[in-house]
């Protein structure tokens, strides 16, 4: 309280879509274009209602897609404006190919995702289905756990996407309607602060065809080719150093979310991961967003209990923490990975892909089991985790993985 | 032939953005037929600079020549085609 | 509107190409004059992109690019949505302060597959916002840039990969989207059709485009050779004919209200001077079987279709 106190801080209720749109109207976003899709909707509505009340500075296009949505964040973002859409599941997928588009011409978009499973049938609930389909596109992928985490991460995501070491969009997702639609306490800082945090974006020079090293932007003085053909022999160049934006994406990230922590009085591990009550863990779970909360509780009752039960929270999907992850799970003896999406045909879902991968060279013999919960909104409770935390434990005493993939929550 | 050693990914500049004007690729080894421009029979109407698809017909002011620059010549032809005097004819590549 | 720009052939030979030599177009590519001739017609600081297509890929092959002013390229079905993301940052960033310019023009251009088809969503949406902007179509009549596939823009009888000249169904069986027509019924400020071949035209068209609040739209005939299977040489006369035989008239409709614009005017003054549509048909071997016996009936469909929509604009632009 002391923080929010000294930073001049106040405590507003906001649900996780106002959170967002709060953030953006303090961010000095020149243009936000966007399309409604539930759970995001609140989001635009609430950013209509600034611009219609000129409580913010920015051109708001309500477009007829949200293909068209991102492309106008992408071009925008091309001339040198500071842009955001928000959207979620189908509309996530409409914009698909328009992602790899916005990171392959480096364009600093940041755009919130109101987690929501994808059709059919339809369903309009949250899972992380449509941002997990996107993890290849060359956007950093941040989870926010609560609404507070929501507000904070957006900001933060100006910073991030816009920095010359970067300039790679990014996505921040929120649970569709765990998040989207309830309605938490949130301490936002006063406007100038984050204005003063934001600062204006900073162009890097490129060389363009008239030999001049010239910004980063679309400039009839100084005139640049942004989106050619390129072929066999180039392409591959070109992913590559986006590939190396990724690698420096980390760092970057710890570096924003401590000075933003600075400000403001709040931290979310190292900015990339959390961990909770892991240090001396047996017993890990690792889950994104807000079933971390939930997960807090269980682990909260656990240790009372005596059990060494601990949390690993991804906040930062991409670029993968991976030496964070394998330093955070260095002594835990058996871990269930949470997936809220499922990769058809897969071997498990792609959060756990990713985790028994990473701990694959480093720890081989930790087990590694993973469920697939919560699709289209199905509840998580305290039960469901307790008795992954069980499971967990039944592993370490038998020295065996009866099933590596379940499906939890689940009616047979 | 572009024979240049091709550069590598740290080089570049990033995002595709284009190094290179279009200018320094030749196209001029396309065409079969090039134009020959006669002086004489021609008004300096600049109809055949307006049509070129490829630019490579320009007017110069200060002497007031029609210059065909056969570097970006393909010989499509159009500009002997639209000519209102016949003063461009198309010659196949090597004869005089 | 602003008063008229004059200029004479010479001033605009002055110029210089905003659209460079050494783009990788085909021969006779009339898009490409279009192209150059568009940027001919540009009044200031501009910005352009285009949608995905021959003049995308043949103008910009990494490293080279063939565009002097700023330019991007993002998709293929977004070219107005493009134009409507640069336009709203330009807007901003000059009321902040933050854009040195006091205007900047934008331009999209898109293909007939980019515009006809996959992108008349973004269209649409763009001018119904009411961005400030010139879309270009440059309608060679089909998907030329994948090898000539069937579009909404191909005319009735036209082969193409997809619409083969076969024994049963000769070519395209259905007819041409009246694109212009929908753009007008948009109710927006500025709408015009021009053929390469009637430069003067295209290019005040051109500029008025530029000079008009709001969207404007100039839809430009633009043999491909290739495709067309047809003369590289004869690409600016087949434009000059689509016009004198009616199958492609010049108008332009300013705030709704249609007007033939002066070749087109001259046809419809002197009846006896508009050319068949056998005289076009005739040129481009896309159209080659409908000179067979049992096809021939067809080009009577094709004439009496281009009659139709010859009256109806007539009627449009008041004329008797």
């Amino acid at each position: 309280m002391t923080a929010i106190q000294q930073k001049g801080q106040k405590v507003i209720a906001l649900n996780g879509d106002e959170a967002v749109a709060y953030a953006v109207k303090q961010c000095d976003v020149d243009v936000v274009a966007a399309y409604p899709i539930t759970p995001q909707t609140i989001i635009v509505e609430k950013f209509s209602e600034y611009v219609h009340d000129g409580e913010v500075d920015t051109e708001f296009i309500c477009t007829e897609s949200e293909h068209s949505a991102l492309t106008c964040c992408l071009t925008a973002a091309a001339v040198g404006a500071r842009t955001f859409t928000a959207t979620a599941s189908a509309g996530l997928a409409l914009m698909h190919e328009i992602l790899y588009v916005t990171s392959g011409c480096r364009a600093p978009v940041v755009m919130a995702v109101a987690n929501r499973a994808l059709s059919a049938p339809i369903n309009i609930h949250c899972d992380h289905s449509d941002s997990m389909v996107e993890r290849d596109s060359g956007w950093i992928q941040v989870y926010a756990e609560n609404n507070q985490e929501v507000y904070d991460s957006i900001i933060q995501a100006f910073r991030i996407a816009e920095h010359a070491e970067v300039l790679l969009p990014i996505l921040v997702g929120l649970d569709g309607f765990f998040l989207s639609h309830t309605l938490e306490n949130v301490c936002v800082l006063p406007d100038e602060v984050v204005r003063n945090f934001v600062s204006q974006r900073q162009f890097p020079l490129v060389k363009n065809h008239e030999g001049k090293l010239v910004p980063f932007k679309l400039d009839p003085e100084n005139p640049i080719t942004i989106g050619p053909l390129d072929l066999q022999d180039y392409y591959f160049e070109h992913k590559r150093q986006q590939e190396e934006a990724m690698q420096r994406a980390p760092e970057i990230i710890k570096k924003i979310h401590e000075e933003y922590a600075e400000i403001s009085g709040r931290r979310y591990g190292n900015g990339l991961v959390e961990t909770y009550r892991l240090e001396d863990a047996e017993l890990a779970t690792i889950c994104l967003g807000s079933t971390a909360g939930t997960v807090k509780t269980v682990v909260d009752e656990l240790r009372a209990k005596g059990v060494r039960a601990g949390l690993l929270r991804i906040r930062a999907f991409r670029p993968l923490p991976v030496q964070d992850i394998i330093e955070a799970l260095r002594n835990v003896k058996a871990i269930a990975v949470m997936d809220r999406s499922c990769s058809f045909g897969g071997y498990g879902g792609p959060v756990f892909h990713e985790i028994r991968h990473a701990l694959y060279d480093s720890n081989p013999h930790t087990h590694t089991v993973n469920y697939i919960y919560g699709l289209g909104g199905r509840d998580m409770s305290q039960h469901m985790i307790l008795k992954i935390y069980q499971d967990l434990e039944m592993i370490i005493k038998t020295g065996r993985t009866e099933h590596l993939v379940q499906f939890v929550g689940l009616r047979e | 032939m572009n024979t240049e050693k091709k550069k590598g990914w740290k080089e570049i500049p990033m995002a595709g953005v284009c190094w290179v004007p279009s200018t320094s690729y030749l196209t001029g080894d396309w065409k079969i037929y090039r134009p020959v421009w006669d002086s004489e029979k021609c008004t300096r109407c600049v109809l055949c600079h307006l049509y070129c698809p490829d630019g490579a017909i320009t007017w110069k002011a200060k002497t007031n020549e029609m210059i065909f620059n056969y570097d970006y010549c393909k010989g499509c032809g159009i500009c002997e085609a639209e000519c209102p005097t016949n003063a461009i004819s198309m010659k196949l590549e090597g004869e005089p | 509107m602003a008063s008229e720009w004059k200029f004479t052939a010479k001033e605009i030979a002055e110029r210089p190409d905003l659209f460079m030599s050494g783009h990788r177009a085909c021969a006779g590519c009339a898009p490409a004059t279009v192209h150059r001739l568009v940027l001919k017609a540009t009044r200031g600081p501009t910005i352009a992109t285009n949608a995905t297509g021959c003049m995308e890929v043949t103008s910009t092959i990494y490293p080279f690019t063939a565009w002097k002013i700023p330019w991007i390229h993002t998709a293929f079905e977004n070219a107005a949505a493009n134009a409507s993301g640069i336009e709203a940052a330009l807007k901003i960033l000059r009321k902040k302060g933050r854009l040195e310019y006091e205007h900047v023009d934008v331009i999209a251009f898109g293909g007939d597959g980019g515009t006809f088809d996959i992108g008349i969503q973004a269209l649409s949406g763009a001018v119904e916002r009411g961005h400030d902007f010139l879309y270009v179509l440059y309608d060679n009549e089909a998907y030329m840039n994948t090898g000539i596939q069937r579009s909404g823009g191909t005319p009735l009888g036209a082969w193409t990969t997809t619409s083969p000249a076969g024994r049963k169904i000769p070519g395209k069986p259905q007819l041409k989207k009246p694109i212009a027509d929908i753009m007008v019924a948009h109710e927006m400020p500025y709408v015009a059709t021009a053929s390469p071949a009637f430069w003067i035209d295209l290019i005040k068209k051109v500029r008025r485009g530029l000079e008009v609040e709001g969207p404007a739209f100039l839809h430009v005939i633009a043999p491909c050779p290739r495709g067309w299977r047809s003369d590289p040489s004869k690409s600016i006369e087949i434009s000059r004919i689509a016009v004198e035989t009616c199958i492609f008239p010049l108008w332009e409709a300013i705030d709704g209200e249609y007007n033939l614009s002066a070749p087109s005017k001259l046809m419809a003054l002197r009846p006896e001077r508009k050319k068949t549509v056998k005289e076009y048909l005739k040129m481009q071997g896309r159209f080659r079987h409908l000179f067979k016996p049992e096809f021939e009936h067809l080009t009577g469909k094709i004439q009496e279709t281009v009659d139709r929509r010859w009256q109806k604009l007539l009627k449009r632009c008041n004329m008797p």
